[in-house]
């Protein structure tokens, strides 16, 4: 899932400053797991929000919406049901950084601001606890390096096995971290296959990571791709 | 075969760095230019390689993988051939966070092994994307290997890495710095037949809380207590230094194909060690 953080609040105070009317609006997906952005989280940046430009002597109104998947458009009909989003001076998304960009899209020329900084592509490593684990590069290698990511989990994304600066299984840049090479051997060398990491990897092709990227399903590709 | 190293500074100031290669000159076959070494921003290493071929001192060019991408690297590789440097080793290099522009962004586009392959099309005239090249390079490449590794499972994995820069290329190596030769005997044992050269590391212990810092902080390197006894008890440490450095030289020439000396702001003594050393 997607991992987000909440911004320090005077961040978030200091751009909405000036607005009378604000509406926040959170996603239930990713971010509410990650306890960033939920209905909740919601409450409370509302709550904060609401004291903190009060006792400014701000005279504002601070609604509150969620919507079920703020990346998805299917889904922001809900919230023009529920809300008159034009009647708002300023949008604050409690989505990851593709929320509020699609926010801004279907509401154009609306102000859209985000109230969270979107992390990593991770896991939940137990109640309170989130990792990384993907770079979504777009060529995976998880097949070949017993199924943890060199590219992730190495501070240098190394393909072909560990700098010399691994020390005690751990990484040069912050001794708490494993180094990731020194996983993949053991996950292999505990399969009988520690023999994979003698594979070479070429140069990655970057060029996949060109940006913004665009997936098209099989499928749909004549909606979207016009015939040469 | 004896190789030293000098660091660049930081700044434009090269006069004592030239003092100390001219000390080197006529001691060793060739001396290293690091390449922002950990990670600090400093002048550049070709620059200061471009000076040592004006003293006619045979120059390796270190590069790191850190702050350049393929684009920057080839250029760079084919700048100093023309510029007359015939040597690199090819490294990885430090992690930005660990030096003082933390916040810079990391590349590593190459790694050591690609690199090293990107050295040899450059040889045979294309680059990497596979177009030709008007006039080649012809670089003798080395790499880097850490024989000292703490565990079998590291030790293993360097021993990978270094078969893979052999594939790539890797002509000559050279090691982290080694206090206990036995280990070395055995990690030689280990790579026996490989078709490349290899040159022992060997650091001038300044301080016996030298020896202990690198123990705790720099990866692969182990004094052994014996030799922190000894700069702790004797009365002049510089020569203590010199004759501990030396004994480790001359193990050395035995066990591999030579020694490469980083004196770290010692270089004036590296001729005394050389001199006990008897080469």
């Amino acid at each position: 899932m997607i991992v987000a953080k909440r911004k320090p609040f005077t961040e978030i105070k200091d751009i909405v400053s000036g607005h009378r009317k604000i509406l926040i609006v959170g996603c239930g997906t990713c971010v509410a797991v990650c306890l960033a952005g939920g209905e909740t989280e919601v409450a409370i940046l509302a709550s904060q929000l609401r004291i903190a430009l009060g006792l400014d002597g701000h005279d504002v109104e601070i609604d509150e919406a969620i919507v079920y998947r703020q990346c998805d458009r299917e889904f922001l009909v809900d919230l023009s049901k529920k809300k008159n989003v034009a009647d708002y001076d300023v949008i604050v998304s409690m989505a990851c950084g593709a929320g509020v960009q699609l926010l801004g899209d279907v509401y154009d020329g609306k102000l859209v601001v985000p109230a969270l900084n979107t992390v990593f592509l991770g896991v939940a490593g137990g109640p309170g606890i989130w990792t990384e684990r993907c770079e979504s590069c777009g060529d995976c290698v998880l097949g070949e390096t017993g199924g943890i990511c060199p590219i992730t989990m190495c501070a240098k994304g190394l393909l072909n096995g560990p700098c010399s600066g691994t020390r005690h299984g751990k990484c040069e840049v912050n001794p708490e971290i494993d180094c990731a090479w020194a996983k993949i051997y053991d996950r292999l060398a505990a399969r009988g296959d520690v023999g994979r990491i003698s594979k070479v990897f070429p140069p990655r092709n970057n060029s996949r990571r060109s940006h913004p990227a665009v997936v098209i399903h099989e499928a749909y590709k004549r909606r979207f791709v016009k015939d040469e | 075969m004896v190789t030293a190293e000098i660091g660049p500074g930081k700044g434009t100031d090269v006069g004592a760095l030239l003092e100390d290669a001219s000390i080197l000159k006529d001691r060793v076959d060739g001396i290293n230019v690091t390449d922002m070494q950990s990670s600090v921003m400093r002048l550049g290493s070709m620059a200061v390689c471009h000076l040592l071929r004006d003293m006619e001192i045979d120059a390796i060019l270190q590069v790191t993988c850190r702050d350049r991408n393929r684009l920057a690297l080839q250029s760079d590789l084919l700048s100093a051939w023309v510029l007359g440097i015939r040597n690199v080793l090819a490294l990885t290099g430090d992690h930005p966070t660990l030096g003082d522009h933390p916040q810079a962004k990391p590349v590593f586009d190459l790694d050591s092994v690609s690199l090293l392959e990107v050295i040899g099309k450059l040889g045979a005239g294309v680059d990497v994307a596979g177009n030709e090249l008007k006039g080649a390079t012809g670089f003798l490449a080395g790499a880097v290997v850490n024989p000292g590794a703490d565990t079998e499972a590291a030790l293993d994995l360097q021993i990978v890495k270094m078969e893979k820069k052999i594939k790539a290329g890797a002509q000559f190596f050279q090691t982290q710095a080694i206090y206990d030769l036995d280990q070395f005997e055995k990690f030689m044992k280990r790579v026996e037949g490989y078709r490349t050269k290899i040159l022992g590391g060997v650091i001038l212990l300044k301080s016996a809380g030298m020896a202990r810092f690198m123990n705790k902080n720099v990866a692969g390197v182990f004094v052994p207590e014996h030799l922190i006894k000894e700069m702790t008890e004797t009365k002049d440490k510089v020569k203590t230094s010199i004759e501990i450095a030396a004994r480790l030289v001359k193990g050395l020439k035995d066990l591999c194909h030579g020694v490469h000396i980083m004196a770290i702001g010692w270089e004036k003594r590296v001729p005394q060690v050389l001199d006990e050393a008897g080469l």
